[in-house]
């Protein structure tokens, strides 16, 4: 009986931590925000070699084989430094697709290039969780017509798995006739979403209708659980980046950290996010080691997580006053990752709701309704 | 992470399944914070101590169970008692305060003659530490003994004290050192209650119960002898005390129970003839409580594997009261919004639900003030956890706007 990390993801988290401090601190991760890519070749190619890539692929396909909670914590670390990259669509949610619904051929591929970094897959899965503004995507003859919204790494992507419907999955490459790629500009411009719009657009399917609607369950679970890690990395490092200035900033001939007011503030903060941390390991936990209950913890880690995100960002900005509204101190772009986190791939209302259906709360009329945001 | 227990402790949980399942009936169900523990109660915890389901660690000459301290079996043990619904022996004043505290500081005497009857339910204790002018600031207290013949002679008051009006002895802290700085002047004495002296009043609540009391103390005579530790160790003899009590309030654990009563509440109680789980925005409410439960409940997780490797678990252990007892008193308050105009009855009123919602929603503000109050554990949290300074103490004139007069 160990509930916590293990010294191996430790020090997983110190390198990654050297790394992020040495090659991509804020000054850089400024410049990449304005290409609105959501992506970096420099920071891409330090995580190639920090091996972060190949933590979900099976050894036998080149990968590490690890667990699914050390991915997670390495998303976690991440958003601790706001970085740029695919992490999320590429090696979070794709191996998952492809593991659940992909054929051999289809494994053997594409899961050594996802392990060795050659590949940046955007995921359209959006809307699993309900369509908006007219998305609606259809197979016709084999060829894909119509749009999808709110696509993960888009403008980075040089590949798309998205979602025909609850059951097809369809693989496209970026450069297919009749695809157009439009970006969705967002207030993370660490992360980019894109709109996708197909016209008789060619494109490879993955799995059988019950192979891709459980892959796509998968993918939405391990997105969630990994959103969640990011807003705790983000959150974390609000907190520690407030109380750092708290102690600094004097007022009245005394640091502002010493008044109660701002204390209790902290305190709050504090006394919200610690618990996440152990509900996020858990649900990570649960992804590969106790299945059963992984899609009910990733609705509650997503849900909780976007409350305290929201209101750890809300309240870190406001300890630090003015300075905490301008661009001068950056805080902004981990206030910015957490407002982004809480809405895609469901926020909290959805995901709640979703969770009172999978415990049986609900009139059944009710959940065929949300159940039908996906057969749209 | 790894959330497997030894094949010995599986076993253990067994044992201890087997043993619910044929003597939850024997288990007393009557508050004793109201009242004595009746014969139902003792017969209970003789049971319980017999099998080492309580007093586990207490060791056998004194008249517990004499196992060896074990995070694992403990926690297994508050788990099974928790989901069965069944109460794991008295968990008054003396035996989760007293008894750990004369085991870690008392004398061999005191031992002997305290923990056996206190542990079986026979000796009750109150404790006598606030007064109305020393809450958060408890080391001001200023209830004060003078020595003559070889007796303390006790003067003052102490409010908040519990179980009074039936308590046999009260452990008390007294400042019986005037000249001494204020924490290190007081003493830990151990008096009965029925010494010519003591005025005991009862303290009546929001809730309506006399939970509490005031003790008022006139020249109330004690042999010298009657004290643990030395005179001016009171403090840090309390303080023992004081961590065997901050570690148990806000367990997750009554929040998930409180919780299921709370959904089957919420599926059985209707509106218009529909229940009001089908209403979205309360089932809305429910889940969100849920997701705090399980954020505290794999919390707690943690902290007993800090415990388990000895290591200090440090912020996680600190929020446990701070976020535990706020999450009590949210869940009863839903279930009050959910039972609506039936939601404010009370004292046994036709219609009104048997879950008590709101006695419990009123109590809990009880126990977010004592014991350490919410704004005292925030204080704490940011200053020992987060390394935030202390407020300055400020003298009259020292401030640099409006004030100084």
């Amino acid at each position: 009986m160990d509930f916590g990390l293990s010294d191996e993801q430790k020090q997983l988290i110190e390198s990654l931590r050297r790394f992020i401090s040495q090659q991509a601190p804020l000054d850089t991760v400024r410049e990449v925000a304005k290409t609105n890519q959501g992506y970096d070749p420099d920071i891409h190619q330090g995580l190639v070699d920090l091996g972060i890539y190949s933590i979900l692929v099976p050894e036998e396909y080149g990968g590490a084989g690890l667990t699914f909670l050390d991915a997670a914590v390495v998303q976690e670390t991440l958003a601790g430094g706001v970085i740029p990259s695919t992490y999320l669509g590429t090696s979070i949610i794709a191996p998952t697709l492809f593991q659940v619904a992909g054929n051999d051929a289809q494994k053997a591929e594409w899961l050594p290039k996802i392990s060795a970094g050659e590949c940046r897959i955007g995921v359209g899965i959006s809307e699993l969780c309900g369509a908006r503004a007219g998305a609606k995507l259809t197979l016709n003859a084999g060829k894909l017509q119509g749009k999808v919204l709110s696509v993960i790494d888009a403008m980075a992507a040089d590949t798309y798995l998205v979602a025909v419907g609850r059951d097809t999955l369809a693989l496209v490459d970026a450069k297919s006739p009749g695809l157009k790629v439009t970006q969705m500009t967002g207030i993370d411009r660490t992360r980019s979403l894109g709109e996708l719009t197909f016209n008789d657009v060619a494109c490879e399917l993955m799995g059988e209708p019950a192979a891709a609607s459980a892959a796509l369950e998968q993918a939405l679970i391990a997105g969630r659980i990994a959103l969640a890690a990011d807003t705790l990395g983000a959150a974390q490092e609000m907190l520690r980046r407030t109380l750092e200035y708290a102690q600094q900033r004097e007022q009245f001939n005394r640091p502002i950290a010493s008044f109660q007011s701002l204390k209790h503030l902290c305190a709050d903060m504090a006394a919200n996010l610690e618990p996440c941390r152990s509900l996020v390991w858990y649900a990570a936990h649960t992804f590969d080691q106790r299945p059963e209950e992984a899609a009910l913890m990733a609705c509650h880690a997503k849900a909780h997580l976007a409350e305290v995100g929201t209101m750890v960002a809300r309240t870190s900005t406001e300890v630090f006053g003015g300075m905490g509204f301008t661009d001068l101190m950056g805080l902004h772009y981990w206030f910015k990752r957490i407002g982004f986190n809480r809405q895609v791939l469901g926020g909290p209302e959805h995901v709640r709701d979703e969770a009172a259906i999978l415990q049986g709360w609900v009139p059944e009329n009710h959940a065929k309704g949300v159940a039908a945001y996906a057969s749209y | 992470m790894d959330l497997s227990y030894p094949e010995k402790y599986k076993a253990f949980r067994q044992e201890v399944i087997d043993f619910l399942k044929q003597n939850a009936n024997l288990a007393p169900t009557a508050d004793f914070r109201l009242h004595r523990p009746d014969q139902k109660w003792l017969d209970w915890q003789a049971l319980l101590i017999e099998k080492g389901y309580t007093a586990r660690t207490v060791p056998k000459q004194y008249g517990g169970y004499g196992a060896e301290p074990d995070i694992l079996a403990e926690s297994i043990l508050t788990e099974e008692f928790s989901r069965a619904g069944v109460s794991q022996g008295l968990d008054n004043q003396g035996t989760s305060m007293l008894v750990p505290t004369l085991l870690e500081v008392g004398t061999e005497a005191q031992r002997q003659q305290w923990v056996p009857g206190t542990i079986r339910g026979e000796i009750i204790w109150a404790q006598g530490y606030s007064e109305p002018s020393a809450g958060s600031d408890l080391a001001s207290l200023k209830t004060h003994a003078r020595v003559e013949d070889g007796h303390f002679i006790i003067n003052g008051q102490k409010i908040w004290t519990s179980s009074a009006q039936f308590a046999d002895m009260i452990f008390i802290l007294v400042r019986t050192e005037p000249d001494a700085p204020k924490h290190k002047g007081i003493s830990y004495l151990l008096m009965p209650m029925d010494l010519p002296g003591i005025d005991i009043r009862p303290l009546v609540t929001m809730t309506g119960d006399a939970t509490f009391n005031e003790v008022f103390l006139t020249d109330v005579k004690l042999p010298v002898d009657q004290i643990v530790g030395k005179r001016g160790d009171g403090w840090q003899v309390a303080n023992v005390t004081l961590k065997y009590e901050r570690g148990k309030l806000g367990n997750p654990r009554e929040a998930q129970q409180r919780f299921e009563r709370l959904v089957d509440l919420m599926q059985q109680e209707t509106i218009n003839g529909t229940p009001l789980m089908e209403n979205a925005v309360l089932r809305d409410r429910l889940l969100r409580l849920q997701g705090r439960i399980l954020a505290m409940t794999y919390n707690g997780q943690r902290v007993l594997s800090s415990d388990l490797k000895g290591e200090n678990p440090g912020l996680a252990g600190m929020l446990i009261k701070l976020n535990g007892t706020w999450l009590n008193h949210e869940l009863a308050g839903l279930a009050i919004d959910v039972l609506g105009e039936l939601g404010i009855l009370y004292d046994n009123s036709p219609y009104e639900n048997e879950g008590d919602w709101q006695r419990k929603y009123m109590f809990d503000l009880g126990l977010m003030i004592g014991g350490g109050s919410t704004q005292i554990q925030k204080n704490i949290i940011a200053e020992r956890a987060l390394g935030m300074p202390k407020e300055p103490k400020y003298a009259p004139g020292d401030f640099p706007i409006g004030g100084g007069n």
